[in-house]
């Protein structure tokens, strides 16, 4: 055969390329060096402008070397007029975008690019919406050109609406994308708030509601769950469309209020729940030292101007005020009467999905938390069983499971509790691993733990300051630093546990095992060299 | 090249120059023929006017041969021509179908002797005739499509946008296909174009939806995520079951052996999809018929979705200016290594060693004697010589229309639609809308392509189709409403083709170096041709790669010169003339 074409051969290629390499190293290591060189002698002229420019373009990522031009920038800016300013930042832009092109991901050059946009003095917005649009048609996942964008949107005003619709685009063309779904998260409040009648109002309106509520109108909401549903519908297993879903069934932030005041006259105590962590003053000595009167209180929260009064009349021991688990609807979403019949047909609809995929875990644990916003105590069963399946699909989160259902249980065990009115709190046999909502027992004096699979009793176990007997037999306990500090604390039930170490001194009747002795009520004890000892 | 003497000696001389020819890329010295002013055979695009050039030299030959019944039996080349402008035409190619009706009958008799003659030049095998060779020529250009030409008036409309007159003097602006085909992402004929390198010379754009016709109505067709996702006609639970079941497509779990003898369309019936996805999964996605049996519908329902999403939210390619663009990219590759070219050139016979049952050279149509070792020529020729009969045909169609049948908010849709046998037209019709930034229509106008079967000519298959989903001269007559909304039809075409999928001519007592291919077929994809010009390769030259990537003109030694990069530059240039591009460039495509 003749005419055939003859190729280098791959040892001879690489030879070349090695040579390339090698060729361009050393004009790199050049450049940068007389960059440091002009640097650190303050010189700020073209040349410096051009070996950055080179150095950068080939290396975006180089941090330094775009603060060096930054200096440059800024020092022209002192001595040329607007338009050649304008000049120098276009040109600028146009650079940034072939650095872009180079790395899309490259801190320094979006920074950069923030840094020349907002110094720009005829600055062309809908340029820069139409790049990161390019930018993001090509990774609609870059968090870089996602933060830019914002930027860009604040900055030149683009109406919410338009960006509802920009996040439309994008959850049409590819709906597993946090950023996307989040970006609307935080445009629908904005565009379509709800309406204050319709938000059923907390019993104490004292505290103004927050400038900015991140709820959504219910008209909007529906609009939304379609949309959400159309994309787990079609993939199940897409966490971002679930996450999505879950804030929007979710419920507004707790209330700032004192949720509970008790005064105990016989201890000289106060107790009070805020329904989040607070800084607290001493009681004011002498408060409630007389015993006969009737003494009036009230607890203000300066920080969000609330309050709870709450009267110790004369010849009682003890009064408290509060608001119930049940009045404050705690474990259940806020819902208006339609708004229930539209969690009960979202219910319908993801049990619709669960039917076709009964493994799929988003779907069995966003069964379980509408099925909570609904009607906890119904449904009870039903949850159960759910937890059940999903510890099986999915393995490797199931303590994540066993610490959800726990906390699902104690709800419904304090739904109960109020609804019976007694302050005796068991929860026996249930598997809990962990304990939660602890502010809501503080009224509680009875408390059964036993047989769970509890590890520890949390330092929070101190706020049942009203607590008499602890029974937690048949558990895993192995230390004990939330009985340390209760108060009225005078049975405490302890068999079957693996206590390792215990460095408290309470007085209490300790049982540990059966057959061991008991301990009086007043005798002080080092549990810890008790228990060594009886090891 | 035609004015010069060619060198006498090659390695493969190629009659034609059809997709299939092109994929012939090594360095071995080649030689192509074109008979024709045009590269691509029946694979040519053609501008609006060279078209319309084209349309009347069939019409012209068809005088001459294409009546005879067993070439094309059926043929049907209609012309409609939409506009007020289009009426003095319109007088003369009336004048001109009667000719042809008058002209048939000896058409007949000559086309007879033509094949005699041109059989006895083969059997001869020695000197060319200067005759023989004029004879051979015109009956291989009256070859499928042709027949009686037939003009019907269009009654003028008032307040077109683009009239007959716009088109024509944009014409040249816009390609015309002569075939329609699509590329599969992952389809062969994309792997060759990047395996070879000849992906630098082309450009594509994706076609954006799938359609179908369904119910008497076109739906979009949801077959990505995001198409799923946004389709505004399934429910929440036909979305749950379209994905998984394409999901499991895709995962290749063992098919259930309860359907090896069932069809395709039993299986999909038992997976509980409902009638909608059924209708999209067995027309529009796999694309195949009722009783294609369950693994081979499957293996296209894989196929499809395997090239979704490679280069954007549909399986299909659409090269830009056409597919006739895919030879020339090919020829461009090939010259620049070495292939020459022959427009206007043909072959009239060859010298056959009947001992050793080898054609041993050709003699050219200017009757120079050139030696090769193997020749390979499209099965279009040997038709006019006589060895073949086209059983088979295809009806084609093509509009130019002034909208989308299904607008949207972007006008640059590149639409796919299938149309199932018996909704409309008796067989499977697919059908294609370009839209002006495949630079295949002009800005405003969108560019159809029906393709089906043939069950009777052209305009019998594919007439009614057009006329319910456009705006036709047809579709105005009093008493029927029309929808305003559809599209009109500015120009229209129909003729048949040859559907080059029917089996080959091995063993028809051709020598053992003649190779034979076939011309387009019907099939949306190019599997077949590329299938066919590898074992064809493989048959020439049997221990060589098929379609190697083509060096970087970086790494091209050129004897006796030094590698300073300026000189290799101008030898780049030297040896490959038509060179344009360098580097690498991969498929590049851009979205609506």
């Amino acid at each position: 055969m003749h005419g055939r074409v003859k190729v280098k051969t791959t040892a001879q290629q690489e030879e070349e390329k090695r040579k390339e390499r090698e060729k361009k190293l050393k004009i790199y290591v050049a450049a940068r060096d007389a960059c440091f060189s002009k640097r650190k002698e303050g010189v700020c002229d073209d040349e410096a402008l051009q070996l950055t420019q080179q150095l950068l373009s080939s290396n975006p990522d180089f941090a330094t070397l775009w603060n060096y031009r930054r200096e440059i920038l800024m020092h022209l800016e002192t001595v040329k007029d607007r338009d050649e300013m304008q000049n120098i930042y276009e040109a600028e832009l146009s650079f940034l975008e072939a650095c872009l092109k180079v790395n899309p991901k490259s801190y320094g050059s979006w920074h950069h690019r923030g840094w020349v946009s907002a110094r720009l003095p005829r600055p062309d917005w809908a340029r820069e919406l139409s790049l990161c649009d390019r930018c993001l048609s090509l990774d609609d996942r870059n968090f870089h050109c996602w933060d830019y964008r914002r930027m860009v949107v604040k900055v030149s005003g683009v109406p919410v609406d338009q960006e509802l619709e920009f996040s439309d685009r994008l959850i049409g063309s590819n709906f597993s994308n946090y950023s996307s779904w989040h970006y609307r998260s935080t445009l629908l409040p904005l565009l379509h708030p709800q309406t204050p009648e319709a938000g059923q109002e907390p019993p104490h309106a004292s505290s103004p509601r927050g400038p900015q509520s991140h709820r959504v109108c219910e008209e909007q909401l529906l609009k939304e769950y379609e949309l959400v549903q159309n994309a787990f519908f079609t993939d199940p297993n897409d966490q971002s469309a679930w996450f999505y879903y879950r804030w929007l069934l979710g419920r507004a932030e707790r209330e700032e209020t004192v949720s509970c005041v008790y005064v105990s006259r016989e201890d000289e105590r106060v107790a009070v729940a805020f329904s989040r962590p607070v800084n607290i003053c001493d009681l004011p000595p002498g408060t409630i030292n007389d015993v006969a009167n009737e003494h009036n209180l009230t607890v203000h929260w300066t920080g969000s101007h609330t309050h709870r009064d709450c009267a110790l009349y004369t010849g009682r021991v003890e009064s408290w005020c509060r608001d119930t688990a049940t009045d404050q609807e705690l474990f259940r979403s806020e819902l208006s009467v339609e708004k229930t019949s539209v969690l009960q047909s979202e219910l319908q609809s993801v049990k619709q999905l669960q039917e076709l995929e009964p493994l799929n875990k988003w779907c069995l644990l966003t069964i379980i938390l509408l099925m909570r916003a609904l009607d906890p105590l119904g449904y009870e069963k039903e949850t159960l069983a759910h937890f059940q399946t999903l510890k099986q699909v999915d393995s490797m989160r199931s303590e994540y499971y066993s610490d959800l259902c726990s906390k699902f249980m104690i709800e419904n065990t304090i739904l109960k509790m109020e609804y019976a009115e007694v302050r005796v709190f068991s929860i026996t046999d249930r598997n809990l691993t962990s304990l939660c909502h602890l502010d809501q027992l503080l009224l509680v004096t009875h408390i059964n733990l036993s047989s769970n699979r509890l590890q520890r009793l949390p330092p929070q176990f101190a706020m049942l300051q009203c607590l008499e007997v602890l029974e937690a037999d048949n558990n895993f306990l192995e230390n004990l630093e939330g009985v340390y500090h209760l108060p009225r604390l005078q049975e405490v039930s302890l068999k079957n546990n693996s206590i390792l170490s215990c460095r408290c001194s309470f007085r209490a009747q300790i049982s540990v095992s059966s057959g061991t002795p008991v301990l009086g009520i007043g005798s002080f004890c080092d549990l810890c060299s008790y228990l060594a000892a009886y090891k | 090249m035609a004015a010069e003497d060619l060198p006498s000696e090659f390695d493969v001389v190629i009659l034609g120059t059809g997709t299939v020819h092109l994929s012939f890329l090594s360095g071995d010295n080649f030689l192509f023929h074109l008979r024709r002013s045009y590269y691509a055979a029946n694979w040519a695009s053609f501008t609006f006017n060279a078209l319309l050039t084209w349309i009347q030299e069939q019409q012209v030959s068809s005088c001459l041969w294409a009546s005879t019944p067993q070439v094309s039996p059926q043929s049907h080349l209609c012309v409609l021509i939409g506009g007020a402008s289009a009426r003095a035409r319109q007088g003369l190619a009336e004048e001109e179908s009667a000719e042809a009706e008058e002209e048939s009958a000896e058409a007949e008799e000559e086309s007879a002797e033509a094949e005699e003659e041109s059989a006895e030049a083969e059997e001869e095998s020695a000197e060319a005739e200067e005759e023989s060779a004029e004879a051979e020529e015109e009956s291989a250009e009256a070859e499928e499509e042709s027949a009686e030409a037939e003009e019907k008036s269009a009654e003028a409309e008032e307040e077109k946008k683009i009239n007959y007159a716009q088109l024509v003097k944009e014409g040249r602006r816009f390609n015309i296909d002569l075939v329609s085909k699509l590329l599969f992402s992952r389809g062969s004929l994309v792997d060759l174009l990047i395996r070879s390198n000849v992906s630098r010379y082309t450009e594509f754009k994706n076609v954006t939806r799938i359609l179908t016709y369904h119910h008497g109505n076109l739906q979009q067709v949801p077959c990505s995520r995001a198409d799923v996702f946004a389709s505004r006609q399934l429910s929440v639970v036909e979305k749950r079951k379209l994905m998984r079941f394409l999901t499991s497509c895709i995962e290749e779990t063992e098919m259930d052996q309860a359907y090896s003898n069932q069809p395709y369309s039993k299986y999909l019936q038992d997976q509980q999809l409902g009638e909608n996805l059924q209708h999209f999964l067995l027309h529009s996605i796999a694309m195949v018929t009722e009783d294609t049996p369950t693994e081979a519908g499957l293996a296209s329902t894989r196929h499809f979705l395997r090239s979704l999403g490679r280069y954007g939210n549909s399986p299909f390619l659409f090269p830009v200016y056409g597919l006739g663009e895919i030879p020339q990219c090919f020829c461009r590759m090939s010259a620049v290594f070495g292939g020459i070219y022959c427009l206007r050139h043909s072959v009239c016979c060859l010298i056959v060693d009947r001992d050793a049952n080898r054609c041993k050279a050709v003699i050219d149509s200017r009757g120079q004697r050139i030696s090769c070792s193997h020749f390979v020529v499209e099965d279009g020729y040997l038709e006019a010589l006589g060895c073949l009969f086209v059983c088979r045909l295809l009806s084609r169609a093509i509009l130019i229309t002034d909208s989308s049948v299904l607008p949207s908010d972007s006008e640059q849709q590149v639409s796919m639609v299938t149309i199932p046998p018996g909704e409309v037209c008796q067989s499977a019709v697919k059908m294609v809308e370009l839209c002006s930034s495949t630079m295949t229509c002009m800005p405003g106008t969108y560019l159809v392509h029906l393709t089906c079967q043939s069950v009777g000519s052209a305009f019998e298959d594919l007439s009614q189709l057009v006329t319910k989903m456009f705006q036709t001269p047809e579709s105005q007559e009093p008493g029927t409403t029309i929808d305003p909304r559809r599209p009109t039809v500015l120009w229209s075409l129909y003729f048949n083709m040859a559907d080059g999928s029917v089996p080959g001519v091995e063993g028809q007592g051709l020598p053992s170096n003649v190779h034979v291919c076939s011309g387009p077929e019907g099939s949306l994809d190019h599997e077949h041709s590329i299938k066919q010009a590898e074992l064809i390769f493989q048959r020439i030259l049997p221990d060589e790669e098929f379609c190697p990537p083509a060096p970087n003109p970086e790494d091209i030694i050129y004897d006796g010169e030094s590698p300073t990069p300026s000189a290799e530059e101008d030898s780049v240039k030297e040896a490959g003339q038509q060179e344009e591009s360098g580097g690498d460039l991969n498929i590049r495509y851009t979205t609506v």
